[in-house]
């Protein structure tokens, strides 16, 4: 099924003359632009958005990468960045009018500098590979989206990507220390600096998670850090949600920071449980996956106040895990959770909300509420140490209407975090997905200083066009229409 | 003083400024006003927007407004035993959140827990339109669009009047121990760059010329275990020895002459710069007392890659920041343009023309 994309009108394009110039630039097998060539290239991982662009290049060297800008910039094409093409909220889209720019042959790793915890590598450099390369020196990246065994540097950097160990680590803008980016107008630029801050203003952090938008990424310099001597996992199980979110933040308020704090529903266990056998608790309401990391000594030290938090807080069942082994069968039934909702039913709808903590228990509950009325089931994936929440919608694209009433529901969602004090997205990104939903976080006074941040890079609006930040007439459109929705849950909260 | 918000007073007197337009000088708690360049312009005293607006312990978050003063907000989290974890410095009792944002200052155990930058959740700022705004948020998680509230980190209030600011806090460590080892400069930086690729509870280093000073956190068990491993003198005082340092209080800073502050990578071999040294951050932070002339100790910085700053004394009507290539130049001038288009606030305070 394919959805309609928002705002990709343009000047008409002299699309022969375009091809001609290109092929001045980059190598013949660089250049796609017959239509099964460019097929693959027609969605990320939100594959509901498809797109074909009017070509693909892939260049191998920066000087072409430069050159391809130079020349877009030049005639006024649209140009996207594809690293990996994983992104779940199809901020790698095509242009129809544009140029995708995959950077897929960029995928050496230039330097691992043991001394300096630094490692040097190329925007298509795979997440997990940098940790690969840095193990024999004992070191990790520890940045680890779901999708690390493909996802690429360059996209973990446009999107500012998260993962498990968020909490302690930090996302992607906490873990680089150095980008090379080139602008829409071919220049190459270096933003960081070999120390642990540079002169200026912090382009740096206004790069990470600017999807896109802003420049390409030619390069990342990224932090790693000591393996850890030690990481033990504990299991706890919980008969009540409520329950499971206040033992969170009591394991916070003792003052302990966890390396991973995950929280499944019934649902997602259940499921979870039929597909890799983990050995979960299948009656459960909620289990929560609690990772501490560290020396020996403090590791032990953590693991016995962990499980007597978890037991005060009235756990049913606490699990510690004996070795290795039975810690990566406790995070397997984690890890593949996604998957194995994708048992549950045809097709699911991955959301990522963010809100503070405390607001759980109702967030949970008018997700339940929103499921009864839209008919959708719903489980629960949650970073809970974070807030972070991954409601999965189930349905089925096949059934006529599903889709839509799938994305109204997700809509209800983010707006819901939104009032809670909360995001759209927490590590997702917007891209096409949430364009609509940034209506809801941003007045317009925000999204107009958005416009202006990206035309000081990007003053033709080149790079990315109808990602990330919408445009104010768009949301004066919808503002319009959010009225039929009646009233705004939690009246009640201070909104800042 | 207590607790109130001024922000419709400091908009509407932005809004003037914008009007005229004025140039504007932004004052928090007047602590930081040795840093950067000189600025000129009617002064908008920030001080007054204060007060804790929100904390919640275990959400890990604390939201103030800009004006409240930084030993406040210590205390509200001590109270809690939590920290802000890059150690701000002060350099001053007025020192407010605001001031400690904009100069992103981060101290003692920055190269470990991160700089101000990396704390920041989300701010409210007013841009030199005089238009309120609200970027980020109270979460740990967020990236819906571009990351403006760390942008407002170091831009020396270039770019806008911060009114409220939030942070993401942390747990205070159980315990914390500091270890003196009497071993040369380049020994030391030898020494940090083994012990920082195993894992331990390292939070702070000082090479002061003649001896390392280095200091553990964590649980007891931990900090005690390392100790053993580590050898060394105990320092009795570990508090207040890491205090004095972040306040530049630590005897190597008594001077009239200028101090520079080089960031460089962690690794890089003593340069051949006259003048008294010492070491923060693993190495990758030295200050340096030096009559130098500041061409020559840009030179040695760039050489290596890395970036002086004239912190205190000297010309402050100079390149008080290392000068930037023409291409960032040019990004930092359009931002500017992007926030503040009538060119109103801290003129100069950064860069000559920003």
């Amino acid at each position: 099924m394919n959805r309609s994309v928002p705002s990709q009108q343009s000047a008409s394009i002299d699309k022969p003359g375009l091809l001609q110039a290109l092929r001045r630039l980059v190598p013949d097998e660089a250049l796609l632009d017959q239509r099964e060539d460019l097929r693959p290239y027609e969605c990320d991982g939100l594959s509901a958005y498809r797109e074909l662009p009017l070509a693909v290049v892939l260049p191998n060297t920066l000087e072409q990468v430069q050159a391809v800008l130079r020349l877009c910039h030049g005639v006024g094409v649209p140009v996207v960045a594809r690293g990996a093409g994983t992104g779940l909220s199809g901020g790698a889209l095509p242009h129809r009018e544009g140029v995708v720019l995959s950077l897929a042959k960029f995928s050496a790793i230039l330097d691992i500098d043991a001394d300096k915890r630094l490692a040097r590598v190329q925007p298509g450099v795979r997440n997990l590979a940098i940790s690969q390369a840095a193990q024999p020196h004992g070191l990790y990246y520890a940045p680890d989206p779901s999708s690390q065994i493909a996802c690429t540097i360059g996209g973990n950097v446009a999107e500012n990507s998260g993962g498990v160990h968020c909490l302690k680590y930090g996302l992607t803008v906490h873990n680089i220390q150095q980008l090379k980016i080139i602008t829409i107008e071919g220049e190459l630029l270096t933003l960081g600096g070999s120390g642990l801050d540079s002169p200026g203003y912090d382009l740096l952090a206004l790069m990470t998670g600017s999807e896109g938008m802003l420049g390409v990424i030619a390069e990342v310099t990224v932090k790693l850090l000591p393996i850890p001597e030690r990481a033990q996992v504990i299991l706890a199980a919980f008969d009540d949600i409520v329950a499971a979110g206040r033992a969170v933040g009591d394991i916070i308020a003792a003052g302990i920071i966890p390396a991973g704090l995950e929280m499944m529903d019934r649902l997602a266990i259940q499921a979870a449980e039929d597909f890799v056998h983990a050995g979960y608790p299948r009656e459960a309401a909620a289990i929560l996956l609690c990772e501490v990391d560290g020396t020996n000594e403090e590791v032990s030290a953590h693991i016995l106040q962990v499980r007597e938090i978890l037991h005060a807080a009235g756990a049913s069942e606490v699990r510690t895990a004996r070795d290795a082994a039975e810690r990566e069968t406790f995070w397997k039934g984690r890890k593949a959770a996604f998957p194995a909702v994708g048992r549950l039913s045809p097709d699911y709808y991955c959301m990522d909300g963010t809100i503070p903590r405390k607001h759980l228990p109702r967030v949970l509950q008018t997700i339940e509420e929103l499921s009864q009325q839209y008919g959708l089931a719903v489980a629960n994936v949650f970073h809970a140490g974070d807030g972070n929440l991954h409601p999965l919608i189930l349905y089925d694209a096949n059934k006529p209407g599903e889709l839509e009433r799938t994305e109204a529901f997700g809509a209800r969602i983010l707006e819901l975090c939104v009032q809670a004090g909360g995001t759209i997205t927490g590590e997702h990104g917007v891209g096409v997905e949430k364009i609509n939903q940034m209506c809801s976080q941003f007045a317009s006074g925000e999204l107009a200083q958005f416009h202006a941040v990206k035309a000081a890079f990007d003053e033709q609006g080149l790079l990315n066009p109808g990602k990330a930040v919408p445009t104010l007439h768009r949301c004066a459109e919808l503002g319009a229409m959010h009225v039929h929705h009646g009233q705004l849950p939690f009246a009640e909260l201070d909104r800042f | 003083m207590s607790d109130q918000d001024i922000s419709t007073d400091l908009q509407e007197r932005v809004c003037a400024a914008a009007h005229q337009p004025t140039a504007v000088c932004i004052r928090g708690g007047d602590s930081k006003a040795f840093y950067g360049r000189t600025v000129a312009g009617e002064v908008l005293q920030v001080g007054g927007h204060r007060g804790i607006i929100n904390y919640a312990p275990t959400e890990l978050v604390i939201t103030a407004r800009a004006g409240t003063p930084l030993s406040e907000l210590e205390q509200a989290l001590a109270a809690h035993r939590q920290m802000l974890a890059f150690e701000p410095p002060h350099y001053g009792e007025g020192a407010t959140l605001g001031g400690t944002i904009a100069c992103n200052l981060s101290g003692p155990r920055r190269a470990w827990a991160g700089a101000a930058r990396d704390f920041l959740l989300g701010c409210r700022l007013i841009n030199g339109k005089g238009e309120s705004l609200s970027f980020g948020g109270e979460v740990m998680k967020n990236v819906a669009g571009y990351d403006v509230s760390r942008l407002m980190c170091g831009a020396m209030g270039t770019l806008g009047v911060l009114l409220e600011v939030s942070l993401k806090v942390l747990p205070r460590p159980e315990a914390e121990a500091t270890l003196c080892l009497q071993i040369s400069d380049s020994e030391a930086l030898g020494q940090l760059h083994t012990w920082a690729r195993r894992c331990l509870p390292i939070s702070a280093s000082c090479h002061d010329g003649s001896e390392l000073s280095l200091r553990l956190s964590g649980t007891q068990g931990a900090v005690d275990a390392a100790r053993k491993r580590l050898g060394g003198e105990a320092v009795s005082d570990s508090e207040l020895f890491w205090q004095r340092l972040r306040e530049q209080r630590h005897a190597f800073f008594h001077t009239q002459k200028p101090l520079w502050r080089l960031s460089l990578a962690s690794d890089t071999p003593p340069l051949p710069l006259d003048g008294k040294w010492l070491y923060e951050w693993g190495g990758a932070l030295r200050w340096l007392i030096s009559e130098a002339p500041p061409r020559m100790v840009r030179a040695a910085v760039e050489k290596v890659g890395g970036h002086a700053t004239l912190f205190r004394g000297g010309d402050r009507d100079g390149a008080v920041f290392q000068p930037l290539p023409a291409g960032l130049l040019k990004l930092h001038r359009n931002l500017k343009q992007a926030f503040d288009p009538h060119g109103i606030f801290n003129r100069g305070r950064l860069y000559p023309d920003l």
